[in-house]
């Protein structure tokens, strides 16, 4: 699981009606910084438009499939 | 469930006879950033953020209709004894053909409250932000209320609301913090 993925286990119990469905959130990068620092290592031009940031660290990836019970 | 204990979290005591004060501090009690709000998107969010925040939102979401008494009492004791005159010239006609003397969930401009100002989005760090957003909001009603009057005693009372709200928002933001953390680190102290 990509490490911006917080998988976590919610209470279930015995009579519950369902078996339980993995369960996880995300925490973008965004998350880990006040205020971006300088120098930052940045995408090639191209591959920053395709990843909608300048900056590898503040991409956040979005892959249905990882999130728990899709 | 909840246990009900027959008493203000924090007293209120309203000193001067100024009806029209109740008119803007029914804001805080069916207005977007009012404590009907925050108990209800709290409550609400409750049941599908991780195991770990649901006891901060039980006891911020109860803590916040102890408020909402509060500020039910306020407004109920500035109206109570208006007559209909003073209750005109205080800019309250419009409530009292619909409502009498009645408490009612709506905000100082009288707009009904709406379900539509709270939200629950199901992603745990969007649902904290906008906690944490609900409590700014409270926070600056709170010294707009306290700017409007010079009665000290019911200023009193809505300081001691505004510090909760202070006190609150660091918690949503230490709930973040909780979430952001990966579950296999351990804590070591
Ligand atoms: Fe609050």
């Amino acid at each position: 699981m990509d490490r911006q993925w917080r998988p976590y286990d919610a209470y279930h119990s015995p009579l519950d009606p369902c078996p339980p469905r993995p369960k996880a959130y995300i925490v973008p990068p965004n998350q880990m910084m006040v205020t971006q620092s300088p120098g930052m290592k940045q995408y090639a031009p191209f591959d920053a438009l395709k990843h909608g940031t300048l900056w590898p660290d503040l991409y956040s990836p979005y892959d249905p499939p990882t999130r728990g019970g899709r | 469930m909840w246990i009900y204990e027959k008493k203000l979290q924090y007293p209120v005591k309203v000193s001067k006879c100024d009806p029209k004060l109740a008119k803007f501090l029914i804001e805080q009690y069916g207005g977007a950033d009012g404590e009907l709000a925050a108990a209800l998107r709290y409550l609400n969010q409750r049941y599908t953020i991780p195991d770990k925040v649901i006891g901060l939102l039980t006891d911020i979401g109860t803590e916040e209709f102890a408020h909402l008494e509060m500020i039910a009492t306020m407004v109920y004791k500035l109206t109570k004894d208006a007559s209909v005159e003073q209750l005109k010239a205080a800019g309250f006609e419009g409530h009292f053909a619909d409502h009498d003397r009645a408490l009612f969930y709506h905000n100082a401009a009288g707009n009904p409250f709406t379900v539509t100002y709270i939200q629950a989005k199901g992603d745990p760090i969007a649902d904290l932000y906008e906690d944490i957003a609900a409590e700014e909001k409270a926070r600056a009603t709170y010294q707009w209320l306290i700017d409007m009057t010079d009665d000290v005693d019911i200023q009193d009372s809505l300081k001691f609301l505004r510090e909760r709200e202070v006190i609150h928002s660091l918690r949503f933001r230490e709930a973040v913090e909780m979430l952001k953390e990966y579950q296999e680190q351990k804590k070591v102290f």
